[in-house]
């Protein structure tokens, strides 16, 4: 299989007419683990969304790219069928659809009409999933993320990552509200899915997650851009000092977006 | 205002049709009583629609329907209704007459009756005026209720005996094959104390053009302890005007649970009251409905706790696209003595269109201090985001509609009773949303 990759170009975003990312630049290939780290109010969720479409994020200028296809032109679906995945910070919940039904719909709109999933294949995929998210079956029946607790919604997001196979992840928050036996099989199934074609953009604002996945690169972002990027030892590094050394050595007063001023 | 169009069928008509039925002499009493009355009475007037210029005296009122010897031989589209496989219990009216009809010995042994409205009325002449707009809808509360009486044309009674048990639902198909025909319909449930029952009924007609009327009442009646789960798929086609009022009396410790599929093409008037009688009673009134093309629709889901502890709750979810336009009325009324009864009602109208209209009208009148009561209204447009995260996972935007649409219409769609009545109703929403 061959190995994708997605590619950011000093990427500007705006919601509601007010610039958010201020030029972002990141590669991500097939096979590589990238973090994403910074503090809340910095732009990654803001990146995440803009990459998969959201309606509510406009792109002004840059581009982004997967195997040099315009990611941009694409509709949300397309850009799911083109092989990207993003795990929700919030996810939506869905009133009277089943999550067993939306599950099985997302692996039908990759394959073809007249190919559609056999359902015992499907249930058979399902269950061996959730066996090893360690979800109740009960959750296949329960309308989509209606209900769920925190803990839930994230392992749901994980288990349509393992469900779908992406060919790139982008995984926004998934640790946050887990405590820490939930932390361990969300990031079992994650590290499940490493392999040299996998590629993942993992999302987070405290180190802990990456105590269980190991990333390939780590990178800060503040002020709506990516200020620094390093290996893993970047992280431990944040883990042990924090974030105030990376501010002192950049002249960031203030991470957050808005007070770059 | 009396209305000044001549009555669409006179006295000596009734007679006859009366007569030709075998009725016994109330009846035919009943309807010239009610004759003489309609001509003076006022046409309903449903909250914020304005229904004077609706077609309710142009049709045809007699109409004859083949019978059949096996639900096999339906076409197609009235065929899909039933679990062919099954041994039903079942009565299928064709053009207001009997065409099929199937009770279990095991139920008739027990005192069950299942029949249509006229053998009840040949009979168990003495039970069916026990309750015949008696304890739920009166003859003379307006001019449609009064003709309904003066002109009843065919219908279903349903009796279930003190402390019988009816597992099996029971299933009645009215299907209007005659274009022009109009329907007359009388539906009465009964369950005596203690007993329980699940009743499916299915309104289906095909006259696109072709106008006629259908002015349907229900009675509904729940003695002591009773249970009644009520289902319902009304698919008349664009040319009906309906007419539609079911009505549910319930008695100490029992229930009423309604899961309506309100589905007309064409201009509709649907009433659905419930009294909560006794003490601790209770129901519970789902209601969709999808409004498309350029039909008006007036819903209304009531429900009055005079009870103690008695407990109403409501939920309408409607859909509108193209130029349709509907009004949800929903009330809860606690009456005085009613304490510590709960009225509880939830609308919503998903808007797919931004030419159609639909307003939610959320109405709590409560006369009692000792209680709860509680009311949530929303129109919207489906949610951005929420097909955002659908698509995400790579599904259409089409099919994400469709699933959140499917999705706002479950509550009610679930509750239904028989598999293929679910199936059809679900059928009849994608037909009509896309
Ligand atoms: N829907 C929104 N409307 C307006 N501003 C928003 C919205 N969502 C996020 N923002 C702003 O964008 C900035 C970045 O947010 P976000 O990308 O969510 O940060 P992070 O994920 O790093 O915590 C924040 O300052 C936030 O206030
Ligand atoms: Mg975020």
């Amino acid at each position: 299989m061959a190995v994708s990759t997605l590619e950011i170009k000093d990427l500007h975003v705006e919601i509601e007419g007010q610039e958010i990312l201020k030029g972002v630049n990141l590669t991500i290939k097939g096979g590589e683990f990238h973090a994403v780290m910074g503090p809340n109010g910095t732009g990654k969720s803001t990146l995440a969304s803009a990459i998969m479409g959201h309606p509510k994020y406009e792109v002004t200028s840059g581009s982004i790219l997967l195997d040099g296809e315009d990611v941009l032109e694409m509709e949300v679906d397309e850009r799911a069928k083109a092989g990207l995945f993003l795990a929700m910070q919030y996810p939506s919940e869905i009133s009277g659809v089943t999550t067993s039904d939306f599950l099985r719909s997302s692996i039908n709109a990759r394959r073809e009409e007249g190919d559609e999933i056999p359902l015992m294949k499907f249930i058979k995929e399902m269950d061996a999933a959730m066996d090893y998210l360690e979800i109740d079956k009960n959750m296949a029946q329960r309308y989509l993320n209606e209900g769920f607790s925190g803990g839930e919604k994230k392992r749901n997001e994980i288990l349509q990552l393992m469900l779908l196979k992406p060919a790139i992840g982008i995984l926004d928050e998934i640790d946050s509200g887990l405590d820490i036996d939930a932390l361990k099989i969300v990031s079992k199934g994650i590290n499940k899915l490493r392999n040299e074609t996998f590629g993942c953009l993992i999302i987070t604002h405290y180190q802990r997650l990456l105590d269980y996945i190991t990333p390939d690169y780590v990178h800060i972002m503040m002020q709506g851009r990516v200020v620094k990027s390093g290996g893993p030892e970047l992280a431990e590094r944040l883990e042990a000092e924090g974030y105030d050394w990376i501010k002192k050595e950049l002249g960031i007063e203030e991470e957050t977006v808005g007070h770059n001023a | 205002m009396a209305a000044e169009t001549k009555l669409p069928y006179e006295e000596d008509y009734v007679k006859a049709f009366s007569a030709k039925h075998n009725e016994p002499e109330w009846m035919s009493k009943f309807r010239q009583q009610a004759l003489e009355v309609a001509d003076t009475l006022e046409m309903p007037t449903p909250d914020k629609t304005n229904i004077s210029k609706w077609n309710f005296s142009t049709f045809k009122h007699d109409a004859e329907g083949e019978s059949i010897s096996s639900l096999k031989e339906l076409p197609n589209d009235i065929q899909v209704f039933v679990d062919v496989e099954k041994d039903n219990n079942i009565v299928l009216l064709r053009n207001q007459t009997t065409a099929y009809k199937n009770l279990s010995k095991e139920l008739a042994d027990k005192g069950v009756i299942f029949t249509d409205m006229f053998t009840a009325l040949e009979n168990y002449p003495e039970l069916v005026q026990r309750y015949y707009m008696k304890d739920a809808v009166s003859f003379d509360e307006h001019r449609l209720t009064a003709l309904h009486a003066a002109l009843m044309n065919g219908g279903v009674f349903v009796y279930v005996p003190k402390n019988v048990v009816v597992e099996q639902p029971l299933q009645a198909i009215f299907w209007q094959e005659d274009v022009s025909l109009g329907l007359f319909n009388h539906v009465i449930v009964v369950a005596e104390e203690n007993s329980s029952l699940t009743y499916v009924e299915n309104y289906i007609s095909h006259n696109k053009e072709e106008e006629t009327v259908a002015n349907v009442v229900t009675e509904v009646i729940a003695h002591d302890n009773a249970s009644i789960s009520f289902g319902s798929v009304d698919n008349f086609a664009h040319g009906t005007t309906v007419y539609m009022n079911r009505r549910g009396v319930v008695y100490r410790d029992a229930k009423i649970e309604w899961a309506l599929g309100q589905m007309n093409e064409g201009n509709t008037v649907s009433d659905n009251t419930t009294h909560l009688i006794g003490d601790n009673s209770y129901s519970y009134a789902k209601t969709v409905s999808v409004g498309r093309g350029d039909q008006i629709q007036n819903f209304t889901a009531k429900i009055v706790n005079y009870g103690k502890q008695s407990e109403g709750l409501i939920l309408q979810h409607g859909v509108m696209k193209d130029h349709a336009s509907s009004i949800f009325n929903g009330i809860g009324k606690i009456e005085h003595g009613g304490t510590k009864a709960n009225a509880e009602q939830e609308s919503r109208v998903l808007m797919l269109s931004k030419h159609a209209r639909g307003d939610a009208n959320p109405i709590l009148l409560i006369d009692e201090d000792d209680v709860t009561a509680g009311h949530a209204a929303s129109v919207g447009r489906v949610d951005p985001v929420q097909l955002y995260y659908l698509m995400s996972r790579g599904i259409s935007k089409q099919e994400a509609e469709r699933l959140v649409i499917h999705g706002f219409l479950a509550p009610v769609v679930n509750e239904i009773p028989i598999q293929a009545v679910r199936e059809q109703l679900t059928e009849v929403i994608e037909r009509k949303v896309y």
